[in-house]
């Protein structure tokens, strides 16, 4: 057998995962390991110029290909600055590895220099955390910390790696492990087949069923599943704002997305329905809005791998727990079979009733003559990129626009932060996808707020030539704060307000990049066009829209879920 | 309503902060915890007492359960159980109260395990509420030292938690 230093053990699990990029940042601690990453060149490694944008990187290109991304940061300053990233990560249940450096195993506990209880730290915000006690434990710690990332309910898998446990001169057998079983760790892989059957059963007697689909379906791939499922069933879809593009935007049984800024007729079809089948989602806060006033006449199938996400905030009537896309196989084998099918009389009332609320709101805006609206902004990027691109945001009034006018009809495309609402996750997002898949249009959604919070990156995309867009709706203010204050604080703008912004055409210019300023309407769609025919080079586009605009409907504050503005007068 | 989970947990450096990390986190809370390896040593045997309503104690088992170092678990509290708790307690005892302390601790069924001339040490096991009680019973005025171990239990008659 193979000896070999930990560092080089190190890597080499990496090679062996299959592992072809990571995204980090050298200190003293992780020096050992990066000595071992130059002396190989199978595994790449991207040098961002912070680590939160290491772990966005290795993020977006887990969200964008359902893989684990991969992250290698030093000890302390390195591994906190890693730590909003991995809640990011944590909250969508994205599959990730990080590898922080720690000070040698001798100096724990006596404040050495850079020295982070990191296991401590990370520990509310990712899936487990592992340290490496002996180097020859390191191939088996690796595979295990992918293994657990990857399966069940995915997500972020810290590794601390003492400097003493990747010692150049001292080496160890190296044997990767192939498989990797935990005797306390076993994630379902088929739901409960009564509980299947008493799930169908249900949804063919009802009368107004709605599915309303997660990221699940997106994490799970079951995409596919699901738009057999629905053809069969002929039921409406909605998706949450993580499962966009599980359903695709342009099918007729799709009613777009939920929740607090969900489509007037998603909204008032979940509150009207009398059987909720729930796909890979978790009655989050932002879906359900006063959980005691939800969907009063539903009763509730749910389907999730996670047994915690059922129940948790809103009661199911038959939880199934198992993988979505396996559930959904089986749903759909016994609608075939199923003597008693979907009734299709109240279908057809319930269609209507949803049609008129679609032309009764529809995702309609006030157009303007003056103004550059952020919607249509969307709309044309939309248009000039097919419907196809990769479309990360950031997080604000431009994420919501985004989600609401770019119509995904595939899973993966659309990427953005929407458990903890990270600003700075969008650029470096685009920069793990477009690095992945170069050939692909992929757009970074922004504001001047959010771009700026990791503005550095542009740096990045020089040195890797990583030519993304960015579309920059330049509201100049934190829109969805200042949204806020005008609606519930009589319109004090408390620090809302974005003063002193930067030239962006001159600091994308400084970076190395071409930088665009649009502020006339009538430049919008030429610029734009102009933009993505730059096939090589990053485009920042700095477009100055409507700074009055809010973003509509927005669900009332505790109330249900059909109560919603629709206009800054409109309430329903 | 108050509830025993006893849980198998891999004996492994920083699972205990999990289990209590979640707790605080979560906004569950803890009355007791006791922790001890198990005849398997690559097992830590830890009992908690909590309270909340059924929709709560649902919550912590499951998110109990999805911590990978838990092994399995039991709500002792579903079925007949027994459970103990060990207290040592000091109490004042000169005069006639020597005497008055010895009777209580012989119908608590307690044992003095050390003395001087004006104090005792008891020893008392069994449930929390016989605990409670023997306190209530000595009286709180003469008392100057208490030490719990916290709840431990186990399920009544042939039911095992066990690999
Ligand atoms: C890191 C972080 N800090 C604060 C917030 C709170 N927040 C949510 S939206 C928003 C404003 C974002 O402004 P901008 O990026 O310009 O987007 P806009 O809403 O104007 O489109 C803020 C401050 C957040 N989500 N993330
Ligand atoms: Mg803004």
């Amino acid at each position: 057998m193979e000896l070999l230093s930990g560092a080089d053990m190190l890597i080499r699990s990496l090679q062996d995962e299959g592992i072809e990029y990571i995204y980090g940042y050298p200190g003293g601690a992780a020096l050992h390991i990066y000595d071992a990453l130059f002396r190989q060149d199978k595994v790449k490694h991207i040098l961002v110029r912070h680590e939160q944008a290491a772990v966005h990187m290795a993020d977006g290109y887990a969200r964008a290909t359902g893989k684990p991304g991969t992250v290698l940061v030093t000890s302390g300053p390195g591994a906190t600055n890693t730590i909003t990233g991995i809640a990011t990560a944590f909250m969508d249940s994205i599959p990730m590895v990080i590898l922080c450096g720690q000070v040698a195993s001798t100096l724990i506990g006596e404040d050495a220099f850079q020295e982070t209880d990191m296991i401590g730290v990370s520990r509310p915000v990712v899936k487990h955390n592992l340290s490496v006690r002996h180097p020859d434990e390191i191939p088996e710690v690796v595979k295990k910390a992918y293994y657990i990332a990857a399966t069940g309910r995915p997500g972020p898998v810290v590794i601390d790696i003492p400097k003493d446990m990747t010692t150049p001169n001292e080496r160890y057998e190296y044997q990767y492990p192939k498989k990797m079983k935990l005797r306390s760790y076993n994630p379902a892989i088929r739901g409960h087949a009564g509980q299947i059957k008493k799930a169908v059963d249900m949804m063919v007697a009802a009368k107004r069923p709605i599915i309303y689909a997660g990221g699940g379906v997106v994490l799970g791939k079951a995409s596919e599943q699901l738009i057999e499922l629905a053809h069969m069933l002929g039921f409406p879809v909605t998706n949450t704002l993580m499962g966009i593009g599980g359903f695709p935007a342009s099918d007729k049984q799709s009613i777009g997305w939920l929740g607090m800024h969900g489509t007037y007729e998603s909204n008032m079809a979940m509150h009207h329905s009398d059987l909720i089948l729930c796909v890979g989602a978790r009655f989050d806060d932002r879906v359900t809005n006063a959980t005691e006033k939800f969907c009063p006449g539903a009763r509730i199938v749910h389907i999730d791998i996670d047994p915690a996400s059922i129940s948790k905030t809103i009661n199911a009537d038959v939880p199934i727990v198992g993988p979505v896309d396996s559930v959904l196989k089986e749903m759909i084998g016994l609608v075939r079979e199923n003597s008693v099918k979907p009734d299709e009389e109240a279908l057809i009332a319930w269609w209507k009733q949803i049609d008129e609320w679609r032309a009764f709101h529809g995702m309609r805006y006030e157009k303007s003559d003056t103004y550059i609206k952020p919607q249509e902004v969307i709309e044309a990027v939309w248009r000039l990129t097919n419907g196809d691109a990769y479309v990360t945001s950031d997080v604000g009034q431009h994420q919501m626009f985004a989600a609401q006018y770019y119509k995904f009809d595939k899973p993966n495309r659309w990427i953005n932060s929407g458990g903890l609402g990270t600003m700075g996750f969008g650029l470096p997002a685009a920069m793990g996808i477009k690095l992945n898949f170069p050939e692909h249009e992929v757009v970074c959604v922004t504001g001047e707020g959010s771009i700026q919070m990791n503005i550095q990156e542009l740096s990045t995309c020089k040195q890797y030539n990583l030519p993304v867009k960015i579309v920059n709706l330049n509201n100049q203010a934190l829109g969805m704060v200042k949204q806020w204050q005008d609606m519930n604080y009589e319109s004090r703008h408390s620090q809302s307000y974005m003063d002193s912004l930067p030239d962006f055409v001159k600091l994308a210019e400084a970076y190395g990049h071409v930088g665009i300023r649009i502020d006339k309407k009538e430049d919008l769609e030429p610029m734009l066009k102009k933009a993505f025919a730059m096939k090589d080079k990053l485009v920042f586009l700095d477009i100055y829209v409507d700074p009055h605009e809010h973003v509509y409907p927005m669900q009332v504050a505790r109330g249900s879920m059909k109560d919603m503005w629709l206009s800054k007068t409109e309430r329903v | 309503m108050r509830r025993i989970i006893s849980v198998l947990l891999e004996n492994e450096p920083g699972a205990l902060s999990r289990v209590v990390g979640l707790f605080s986190q979560r906004n569950y809370n803890i009355e007791t915890l006791t922790v001890a390896p198990t005849e398997d040593e690559t097992l830590s045997r830890l009992t908690v007492t909590t309270s909340g309503s059924d929709k709560v104690i649902e919550q912590i088992t499951k998110q109990l359960n999805k911590l990978i170092e838990v092994v399995k678990l039991v709500d002792l509290t579903e079925g007949a159980h027994i459970e103990r708790e060990l207290m040592l307690i000091k109490l004042k005892a000169t005069g006639s109260q020597r005497a008055e302390i010895k009777r209580t601790v012989d119908v608590f069924r307690g044992q003095i395990v050390d003395v001087t001339t004006s104090v005792y040490t008891v020893q008392l096991a069994g449930n929390s509420d016989k605990l409670d009680a023997f306190i209530q019973a000595v009286g709180t005025a003469g008392v100057l030292e208490v030490v719990r171990s916290g709840v431990s239990g186990i399920a009544r008659g042939e039911k095992v938690l066990s690999l």
